[in-house]
């Protein structure tokens, strides 16, 4: 098992109290998988990203442990995760590519990262360089300003950067949601190809793009509204899915070969709830099709066959 | 309803100005009464820039846009009213296109300033109260509210019940559902095809290939400011001839399909635009030959309405 998170709670603190955007979430990640995680907007999904990597103010850690390769990680003390961030756990956070230091060279800001870290940035670069072929950048880049860079070699650049002390697990924030449709799958593959390499051990790839997930995601994990709500492989995921909200989002997918004149489809009536007060029991009761009684209680979130896990009371009543 | 001939537009950059960059080179389409055209293409291939060009935003290069036979380019101050009367526009952030100190609803107002002076209260509420419901939403919820206070679906919706209280005939859509969520994007694109089933005509500019099928009868495919291909949408999708459209086609990340090994070339991507076919550098095609790095192949009809700029 490489990450292993157990009933990890994280809140926002605000004026008018906790925010709940995270709340007992339970699951783990094996060696080389490459998990897709998927929701709408303010569902939690950076929340949780961010969390394992840099838990700050307003972020508050209430509850729960992560293990990294069977090593507790001190994700509440930021002082004590600096032993890990960029060399086991690095993170490419949204916005990564507009982050780039504008005033300085990549290769100077490379090298000032790395020395930084207490590497040595001569020793690294052979293999800075032999990465960055792999990713189709030339050399050049390294002595250009960001402004040079298109948004999709900003990206492979990032990439390459984040992933080159060879960490145990990489964070990918919505790397490929501003990129056009072409650049989009080469930098996918790239994660991929990343992972065969063994450049990474496993990986968070966080998206509301399902189809780039069914692309390259070994397992998907749906949230809503903070809580977990499904996980399994991503065929189950996207053919057989049971979490009703998990089938009511991927029924609303427009499929290429899909007209609105011969299957009409429709989108979840509702807006998520306000994560301030979320409602007991089950998140998504208020605009579930399938609500009853029982959905008034928190659903745990149980494997119901291997490796597939869900949240509701209805799936798991079912299956008794 | 709307009719392009030739339109060109190039931007002036550079410090003085002294470079230009041709953003939309000779484009001739036509959209036709309650018909939805999809304009594709990636960040850069001069979508938005044809949107603006057709809402009188920036100003054309070469060529004339034609509004029920009239060229647009010449119209002034009343009759450039009344055009706005017809045709209007949605843009893709809906955050941004509200002033937040604000209330939300300010936006009908102004349309009521400008365009119905005389209209009285009572009968301009009804209006209000009739087009919000037409865009599925509820008037109580949602009027007297700040923006911070609705939801991105809801504040496209605004934005399109706006446009609809002017009776408008043509409406300019660019990029509008790529801020939403996946679970609200099929409700304002069902409200597309319902408001087109009542005679709009659309302009429909995404780079999202799935959403552009599901909505459209005609797709138009754009690469650098040429048109590569034009014609029925399900003839794009499932017999594309230019190898860019196949390219493209081939990339999109579908839920029934995984990717194929379709090789995409990365670094031609910033060349120059030279003489020859504008998408020389990254063709792949086996047939390709040095003929397309001399001249510009020209759109011809491949097949009836089915046209593509391709020498192969």
């Amino acid at each position: 098992m490489s990450l292993q998170i157990k009933n990890l709670v994280v809140y926002y603190q605000t004026l008018r109290g906790y925010v709940k955007a995270l709340d007992d979430v339970t699951f783990s990640i094996s060696d080389g998988e490459i998990m897709g995680l998927a929701g709408e907007s303010g569902c939690g999904k950076t929340t949780l990203g961010n969390s394992l990597i840099r838990l700050e103010p307003p972020m508050k850690y209430i509850k729960g442990d992560v293990e990294l390769d069977n090593e507790k990680l001190p994700v509440w003390n930021s002082s004590q995760m600096n032993a890990f961030r960029f060399k086991k756990i690095s993170i490419i956070p949204q916005y990564a590519m507009n982050a780039l230091n504008p005033t300085i060279k990549i290769g100077k800001m490379i090298s000032e990262l790395l020395s930084s870290r207490k590497f040595n940035y001569k020793k690294i670069k052979p293999e800075l360089e032999r990465r960055l072929d792999l990713v189709e950048l030339t050399h050049d880049v390294l002595n250009m300003y960001p402004i040079e860079l298109s948004g999709g070699m900003k990206q492979r650049m990032v990439l390459v950067l984040s992933t080159l002390l060879d960490p145990s697990l990489l964070i990918a924030d919505e790397i490929t949601s501003a990129l056009d449709v072409s650049t989009q799958k080469a930098v996918a593959e790239m994660l991929v190809e990343f992972r065969n390499r063994k450049f990474v051990k496993s990986m968070i790839v966080i998206t509301h793009d399902i189809s780039i997930l069914y692309q390259i995601a070994d397992s998907i994990l749906v949230m809503y509204a903070g809580k977990l709500a499904e996980k399994a492989s991503t065929n189950v995921i996207v053919n057989t899915p049971r979490h009703p909200y998990t089938k009511l989002l991927i029924s609303s997918l427009p499929k290429v070969g899909v007209r609105y004149t011969e299957k009409k489809l429709s989108g979840i009536p509702g807006n998520t709830p306000l994560l301030l007060d979320p409602p007991a029991g089950c998140r998504f009761r208020d605009r579930c099709p399938v609500a009853f009684d029982r959905c008034f209680e928190e659903p745990p979130f149980v494997e119901i066959e291997k490796d597939h896990y869900i949240a509701c009371w209805k799936e798991c009543t079912e299956n008794d | 309803m709307i009719k392009l001939e030739k339109v060109s537009k190039t931007y002036r950059t550079g410090t003085f100005g002294g470079k230009l960059l041709p953003a939309v080179v000779d484009v001739s389409f036509d959209v036709r009464d309650g018909e939805v055209v999809s304009l594709i293409g990636e960040s850069g291939s001069g979508k938005s820039t044809i949107g603006k060009m057709i809402l009188r935003l920036i100003t054309i290069t070469s060529g004339r846009i034609l509004f029920n036979d009239i060229d647009i380019s010449t119209i002034k101050e009343g009759d450039l009213k009344n055009y706005y009367h017809d045709v209007q526009s949605v843009f893709q952030d809906p955050f941004s296109s509200y002033n937040p100190i604000f209330k939300a609803d300010r936006i009908f107002s102004i349309i009521r300033q400008e365009f119905f002076p005389k209209v009285k209260d009572s009968q301009w509420n009804e209006k209000v109260d009739s087009s919000l419901k037409a865009v599925g939403l509820n008037p109580d919820q949602v009027l007297n509210k700040f923006p911070h206070q609705l939801s991105g679906g809801q504040l496209q919706r605004f934005l399109i019940a706006r446009a609809l209280l002017l009776d408008i005939k043509f409406l300019v859509a660019d990029e509008i559902i790529s801020m939403l969520d996946a679970s609200t994007r099929v409700d304002v694109l069902n409200l597309l095809a319902e408001l087109k089933s009542k005679g709009l005509s659309i302009l429909f500019i995404t780079h999202d290939l799935s959403l552009g099928y599901y909505i459209s009868e005609r797709a138009i495919i754009l690469y650098r400011g040429c048109i590569v291909e034009m014609g029925d949408t399900k003839k794009i999708y499932f017999d594309p001839i230019h190898p860019y459209t196949k390219m493209l086609m081939a990339s999109v990340p579908r839920l029934d399909k995984k990717w194929e090994k379709v090789e995409v070339e990365l670094k031609a991507k910033q060349a120059e635009i030279t003489e020859g076919c504008v998408y020389y550098e990254r063709c792949k095609s086996p047939r390709r030959s040095t003929k397309c790095n001399l001249k510009r192949p020209d759109l011809v009809e491949v097949s009836p309405g089915h046209f593509a700029s391709c020498f192969l």
